[in-house]
């Protein structure tokens, strides 16, 4: 039986689909079974990001209503065999799947993956009800903005009424900006949020070309985003890895700051 | 007619006040009423039109025993009903007026927290989460969201946090924005109070004197 774990945020461009393309692809990287789910219907990208929109023939809302298969609207990835996403509808809203379907569908994932990870869209109506329908667990997308963080309590809160464990991702760190002030800290943000940290990724330009080419940037280990979803990916797992140091002479003098008790 | 009367006439210089008595059944009070019309002060009822108050006590009347009862005093045709008066409901103390309760967790942003009485939170608050009490709000945490102390009205009600970063404080029906109205030290437990309808913050140890509770320990 595997585990079902929705990517969410409330707000909107902070990098859920590519966090849940990246994490899929990881975690198919370290030899796992995984379904990739974009509940995300009427405005589907996560099969642009893994650059299989020209293999859609079914997606989940075909399924939902039986017109198919739930083994023939999954689409199988290029370059891994155990890696497959069942896409959203583009035609169609949200509101023509209710959560009990999505929960049957991956219920029925379940049986067959390692891992399923639930692309949610932004928001917290019926689109993020259908997502967290039948997910185990959570991951919180959030970028180090007011009004991401804000949102990312929401959710959390509304998570929490679902009785789904939420962990977060901090998403797109200028480690400059931070060290100057400007942008909030990832100490801060944890301390709010008051949830397990899963990761930290560093903003780079890399990724938005990868996006752009639909091959994940995880698949490219010279880029510093690419190791931070590795690295996430073996937290997901359970293995203990120390958090990315975004800057190493930040990194130094920080230690000793904190050595100190002023950091 | 033995006993205590159930009502009493009482001339006032507009007319007459009935006093009903509340405790009794309807139909008793209904028969004394017509007793009282047609036989002991029919005397007194007789003659010009005269207004009536009728005063029901705390009774609350059903739409038809108000029919009843208006019917009874309609039947002589020189009494008017000028009005029915009830006394109003006593100001509900809810039941958990002045009680403490105690909860823990984060109040995260779009979650309200409503509670009668004090409130003992150990958790946070964060920002975009409310806090609502009709009496004191502690907070074992960090209030960064906004807390709503005497939310009915109680204007000595205080709310204090470990640590008080809030977005909006309010008191009964003051409300306060720090930091333009107010900073609060650092690493500092406070509380939050009105003085003369203006908010102020300052250390929790000060609370006693705003309370003015004396302070009674036993020891030397």
């Amino acid at each position: 039986m595997g585990e079902a774990i929705v990517v969410t945020s409330g707000k909107g461009g902070v990098g859920k689909t590519t966090t849940s393309a990246n994490l899929g692809t990881a975690l198919a990287l370290q030899g796992k079974k995984v379904c990739m789910v974009d509940t995300d219907i009427g405005l589907r990208n996560l099969d642009v990001v893994m650059g299989l929109e020209n293999r859609i023939i079914y997606d989940i809302i075909d399924v939902a209503e039986g017109r198919c298969r739930l083994a023939q609207a999954l689409v199988k990835d290029k370059r891994f065999d155990e890696l497959y996403m069942l896409p959203a509808a583009q035609t169609k809203d949200k509101h023509d799947i209710q959560p009990e379907q999505v929960k049957q569908i991956v219920d029925d994932l379940k049986r067959d993956f390692d891992y399923i990870i639930i692309d949610c869209p932004a928001g917290i109506e019926q689109g993020f009800r259908n997502a967290v329908a039948g997910a185990d667990a959570a991951i919180v997308v959030t970028t180090p903005e007011n009004a991401a963080v804000r949102d990312a309590d929401r959710v959390i809160g509304l998570l929490e009424q679902h009785r789904i464990a939420a962990r977060l991702i901090i998403n797109r760190i200028r480690p400059n900006m931070v060290k100057t002030g400007e942008m909030l800290d990832v100490d801060e943000i944890v301390q709010v949020l008051a949830v397990d940290l899963l990761g930290i990724v560093p903003d780079d330009e890399k990724v938005i070309k990868a996006a752009n080419s639909g091959e994940p940037t995880v698949m490219d280990p010279s880029s510093r985003a690419a190791i931070a979803y590795r690295n996430i990916a073996r937290r997901v797992l359970g293995e203990k890895v120390p958090l990315m140091q975004l800057e190493d002479k930040a990194g130094v003098m920080r230690r000793v700051r904190k050595f100190f008790g002023m950091g | 007619m033995t006993g205590k009367q159930r009502i009493v006439i009482k001339g006032v210089k507009d007319g007459l006040v009935f006093l009903l008595d509340d405790r009794c059944g309807m139909d008793e009070l209904l028969a004394e009423l017509n007793d009282k019309l047609e036989r002991s002060h029919q005397r007194l009822l007789t003659g010009p039109l005269v207004h009536v108050r009728l005063k029901l006590g705390s009774r609350r009347l059903t739409e038809e025993d108000r029919e009843r009862l208006v019917d009874a005093i309609r039947r002589r045709g020189n009494l008017i009903i000028q009005s029915i008066e009830a006394e109003p409901d006593p100001v509900e103390q809810p039941a958990g007026a002045g009680r403490l309760h105690v909860m823990s967790g984060v109040i995260r942003s779009g979650q309200t927290v409503e509670r009668e009485g004090h409130l003992l939170l150990l958790g946070d608050v964060n920002p975009g989460g409310t806090v609502c009490c009709t009496g004191d709000i502690y907070i074992l945490g960090a209030l960064r969201g906004t807390a709503h102390a005497g939310c009915r009205g109680n204007a000595d009600a205080v709310i204090a946090a470990s640590l008080m970063r809030p977005t909006q404080l309010r008191i009964a029906d003051c409300i306060s924005r720090p930091p333009e109205e107010w900073m609060t030290d650092d690493n500092q437990m406070e509380f939050a109070y009105l003085e003369d309808g203006r908010m102020r913050i300052d250390k929790i140890s000060r609370l006693n004197r705003f309370r003015r509770d004396p302070i009674v320990f036993k020891g030397v």
